[in-house]
Parts: C-alpha cells; sequence; structure tokens
C-alpha cells in the first residue's frame, strides 16, 4: 500500500483551518459591521431622555423609548408566563411517560410543523380569534401570539435536555423511595437545570424581537403601556418597524435607529448577565 | 437462621422475551448473598425484582412470589415506596444527585421521617460515618456530590441508600468501576454493615465472592443452577457447570 505523503496530508490540514477562519472571520465581520452601522447611527440618538421618556408623535420634542421599552418587557414576560410552564410540562410529558408513544408521536410531528410556520401566522391566529371578536389590540394578544410560537420551541427543548438524564438517576431516586413526580421534578429537572435554563432564555430572547405577530396584535400606542389588557400597547420591534420604514423623517429615522441600538444592547446585557450567573452555578456544583 | 427474603418460581420477561425462569432463592437475614454468573445470566434482572425498580420500564414483566418478611412484594396491594425504602439499592455507576453532599443524604431522610433541624444533621452524620465517608467530606458537606472521587461517590451513594434505614441492600457490581483500594474500602463496610442489613451482591469478581460473603448464587442462562454456602460453593460445587465457571473456565 503506497503511504499518503506527509507534505499532502499537512497541506489538506491547512487548507482546512484557513476555511474555518475565513468562515468564523466572515462572520465576525458581519456582527462588527452591523453594531458599526447601529453605534454610527444610533449613537447620537441616544441621551438619558431617549431611555426615559415615553414615544411622541412626529413633531413634539423630546420624545423616547422607554414606553415601548416597558411594553416590550410586559409582552415578552406575559409569553413567558403563559407559554413556558405549559411548554415545559409537554416537554416532561414527552421525555418522561411514555406510556403513549403514539400520541408522543403525534405531538412531535405537531410540534415541529408548528416550528417551521411563520411567525406571521401566530400573529394572524390570534388577530383571528382574540383581536377581532373583541374588537380591541391588546399587548395580551401580543403575549399570547409569542406563546404560540414559543410553546413547540420549549417543549422540544425540554424533551431533549432531560432525555439527556441517564436513567440510571432515575432509576437511584426512585429506588430511594421517590415518586415519579418527585423524581422528575426534583432530580431529573434539576439536573438539565442549566440546559433547560439556557434553552428557555434562548428562545424568550428570540420571540422578544418578533415585529409581524405583533402588528396584529399589540399593534403601537404613544402612551405608557398601561394598557396591556386591553388597548393598543407600546413595543420596541414595532417601534423600530414604523420609525424606519413608514416615516419620512429624519428625525424618526435616527430614533428608529437609536431604538435598534438600545435593544441589541439589552439583549447583549442579558445574554452575560445569564452567562455569568450560569457559570457561577456551575462551578458550585 | 432467619429468612429474609425468598424467591419462589420468579420468572421475568422483557416484553416477550423471558430472560428468568423458575428462580428460587433463599436470602438469610445479616448474611451477604453474592450473586455470580457469567455476562447476561439475568443477575441484574434477578435483583431488580426485590424493590419492583423494573416497573419503570412499561414492558418488563415479573411473575411468580418474592417474598420479604413472608409477604409477597409483587403482590399489588403493596406500597412500593414503603418496599423501596426497605429495600435500599446501589449500582454499578454512582449517581450522586445534583446537589450538594449533605442533600444528597439528607434528601431521602426527610422523604421517609418527619426529622427536626439537629436530628437530622445527626443522621445524616450517621449515615455518612456508617459509609466510612465522613471524615473524608466532613468539611465539604455544602459542596457538591458530583465533585467527589468515583470511591467517595459510590459511597455517598452507600450512605444515601443506609439513611433511610432499610433492612435490605441490593448492590449490583458496586466496585466495578472503582479502583483496589476503594473497592477494599467497600468491601470492609460490607462487612461492619451485614450487622445491621441484609446483603445481596452481584459481582463478577470470584475473589471478591469469596472474601466476603456468606452464601453464593450460581446464575446461568437466566436459570439458577447453584445455591448454597459460599465455601461450599467454591470447594464443592456439585455442579459442573459451577465449577466450570469459578475455575475461569468460561464466562
Ligand atoms: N432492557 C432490556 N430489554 C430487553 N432485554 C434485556 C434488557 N435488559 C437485559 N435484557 C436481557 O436479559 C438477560 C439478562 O440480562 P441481565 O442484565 O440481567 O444480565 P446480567 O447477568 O446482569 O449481565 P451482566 O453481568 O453483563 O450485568 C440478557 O439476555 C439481556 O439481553
Ligand atoms: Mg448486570
Amino acid at each position: 500500500m503506497k503511504k499518503r505523503g506527509f507534505l499532502f496530508r499537512k497541506s489538506v490540514d491547512i487548507a482546512v483551518r484557513a476555511f474555518s477562519a475565513l468562515a468564523v472571520a466572515l462572520a465576525a465581520a458581519a456582527m462588527l459591521w452591523i453594531f458599526w452601522e447601529l453605534f454610527a447611527r444610533g449613537g447620537a440618538a441616544l441621551s438619558w431622555s431617549f431611555l426615559t421618556n415615553p414615544s411622541k408623535p412626529y413633531g413634539i420634542p423630546d420624545g423616547g423609548v422607554a414606553n415601548a421599552l416597558l411594553g416590550t418587557v410586559f409582552i415578552t414576560s406575559g409569553a413567558a408566563v403563559l407559554g413556558v410552564v405549559p411548554a415545559v410540562c409537554a416537554g416532561i410529558y414527552l421525555a418522561e411517560f411514555r406510556d403513549t408513544p403514539k400520541l408522543s408521536a403525534a405531538i412531535r410531528f405537531a410540534a415541529n410543523v408548528l416550528m417551521g410556520m411563520p411567525s406571521v401566522l401566530s400573529g394572524l391566529f390570534v388577530y383571528t380569534v382574540m383581536v377581532a371578536p373583541t374588537g380591541r389590540f391588546s399587548g395580551l394578544a401580543a403575549s399570547v401570539a409569542l406563546a404560540v410560537i414559543m410553546f413547540p420551541v420549549v417543549m422540544r427543548t425540554t424533551e431533549d435536555m432531560l432525555s439527556m438524564v441517564p436513567y440510571a438517576l432515575r432509576e437511584s431516586a426512585l429506588a430511594l423511595g421517590m415518586s415519579r413526580m418527585r423524581t422528575t421534578l426534583l432530580i431529573v429537572c434539576r439536573s438539565a437545570g442549566n440546559g433547560l435554563l439556557t434553552g428557555i432564555l434562548l428562545s424568550l430572547s428570540r420571540v422578544a424581537g418578533e415585529t409581524a405577530p405583533l402588528l396584529f396584535t399589540a399593534l403601537f400606542a404613544d402612551s405608557w403601556p398601561t394598557d396591556y389588557f386591553s388597548g393598543p400597547t407600546a413595543n420596541m420591534p414595532v417601534l423600530i418597524t414604523e420609525y424606519s420604514t413608514n416615516s419620512p423623517f429624519a428625525a424618526m429615522h435616527a430614533a428608529g435607529w437609536g431604538a435598534a441600538l438600545t435593544v441589541t444592547a439589552l439583549v447583549f446585557l442579558v445574554n452575560m448577565t445569564s452567562r455569568i450567573l450560569f457559570r457561577e452555578k456551575h462551578h458550585g456544583n | 437462621m432467619a429468612i429474609k427474603a425468598k424467591a419462589e418460581n420468579l420468572n421475568f420477561f422483557y416484553g416477550g422475551h423471558q430472560a428468568l425462569f423458575d428462580n428460587n432463592l433463599e436470602v438469610e437475614a445479616n448474611r451477604i448473598t453474592a450473586v455470580i454468573g457469567p455476562s447476561g445470566c439475568g443477575k441484574s434482572t434477578h435483583l431488580r425484582i426485590y424493590n419492583r425498580i423494573f416497573e419503570l420500564y412499561r414492558d418488563q414483566r415479573a411473575e411468580g412470589r418474592l417474598m420479604i418478611d413472608g409477604v409477597n412484594v409483587l403482590d399489588s396491594g403493596v406500597d412500593v415506596l414503603e418496599l423501596r425504602r426497605k429495600v435500599g439499592m446501589i449500582f454499578q455507576k454512582p449517581t450522586p444527585f445534583p446537589m450538594s453532599v449533605f442533600d444528597n443524604v439528607a434528601y431521602p431522610l426527610k422523604l421517609h421521617y418527619k426529622l427536626k433541624g439537629g436530628e437530622l444533621n445527626d443522621r445524616v452524620e450517621a449515615a455518612l460515618r456508617g459509609a466510612s465517608l465522613w471524615e473524608e467530606v466532613r468539611d465539604k458537606l455544602k459542596s457538591g456530590g458530583l465533585a467527589l472521587s468515583g470511591g467517595q461517590q459510590q459511597r455517598l451513594c452507600i450512605a444515601r441508600a443506609i439513611a433511610a434505614e432499610p433492612e435490605i441492600l441490593l448492590m449490583d457490581e458496586p466496585t466495578s468501576a472503582i479502583d483496589p483500594v476503594a473497592t477494599l474500602k467497600i468491601e470492609e463496610l460490607m462487612l461492619e454493615l451485614k450487622s445491621r442489613f441484609t446483603i445481596v451482591i452481584v459481582t463478577h469478581n470470584m475473589q471478591q465472592a469469596a472474601r466476603i460473603s456468606d452464601f453464593t448464587a450460581f446464575f446461568y442462562k437466566g436459570r439458577i443452577i447453584e445455591s448454597g454456602p459460599t465455601g461450599t460453593i467454591f470447594t464443592a460445587p456439585s455442579n459442573p457447570k459451577t465449577e466450570e465457571y469459578i475455575t475461569g473456565r468460561f464466562g
């Protein structure tokens, strides 16, 4: 047998390395470019009043984004409350209770279809069942729409994370006389804890940026989001879209960039904090 | 001698596949019974009937009777949680829970008993001492159970199992994933523990079986070929298969 030359293997190695380095550089460059544009265009709009004042119609001075920020927090939290708990329960059912394999397979299939659905459909759906019948846009409707988007993702993540916990751990918990429910909640979920939380946070931060479903549900308002349950509610994604694409005025464009920068900074901050928190917890174990 | 547990015509099925055939075995109280036999002969399967842990899997089924203290624990009326308090189990690989060393032991205790703070601490300490682990972990009770070495983790699992005061301890190859020094520690521990518990241990290590057990049962292809005092089984087995296995000619 003829041996492959050292030089050949070496050059393949170099080529593969160069290719992956290039790919990483491209991705990083794209990200940096986005940051650069955000800072260059949005930096000027940022000020204390921009962050603390509510938005105002064009022409009125001292408009801000505080109401939209708060609205987004409300809407996303609402989605978390409505979506995460049932989705985690459903994931637990799929992973832990294998008595109904056919039903489980059907649920998984449905979840996969839901995940592939364009997010705007979820907005339309909630519009037809909640907004149109009552004649009211609301933050709550937006939360429902986002919860619908989150549900299949969180459910499958939960199932995957729990399935990674070795069966030996379940057996040793049961062997100590723990009930099935206790074993699931206190031992299995706890072991999967970090992965589970990361998955939930990731899907939350993904839906927090959804725009299309909000156009049919929360809409927008220049007021503080006191009408979360019954009226149009300010939020960041719609504010950015409106200011940047539906307004002819340069001042609005600048505010749109400022809002985009604010959101990006916020996402960055949330990401970093959760990373630090999880790392500390990990070391503790 | 008192009989603690008694298998009567036990058969076991994994779905359509029968893994145990008419197992009959008497387990004496406060003695160590070793279960030996070639890989796949049904040792673990047999053990997993005693605490009904196999019921976690839907397609697994046991037939026959398993008497513990004169009660057939396979009866549907038996309280499984109480049965599992009474019959503890140690697995091949240590499985500490993702919590502190203290909580690993305290958790099962709190599950079965109402204890006050000081009482709980005392019981946890007693269990850790019982598993000869106390000296090694007394300064890191608050740190995670997963941060211990493999041998320490296994002794933590033993402490956890004996904390709730079981009467029978099932051990499925408890030392196969552990170094020789830690193995010796655990063997010494078993000899100490047998004054308080009835122990059934599965092992692939003939020397270990000879060193620590009082009785030995030899499994072959799902059947118990021979059982009796360890001395007799090892020096004068009545079945040629037993002798072949013990002298290392197969398995
Ligand atoms: N989950 C399972 N599903 C189907 N068959 C199984 C399952 N577990 C074990 N078996 C079968 O049951 C028989 C006995 O297995 P068991 O695990 O009890 O053997 P063992 O004596 O403990 O072997 P080892 O010494 O390798 O641990 C084997 O033939 C095995 O293939
Ligand atoms: Mg086995």
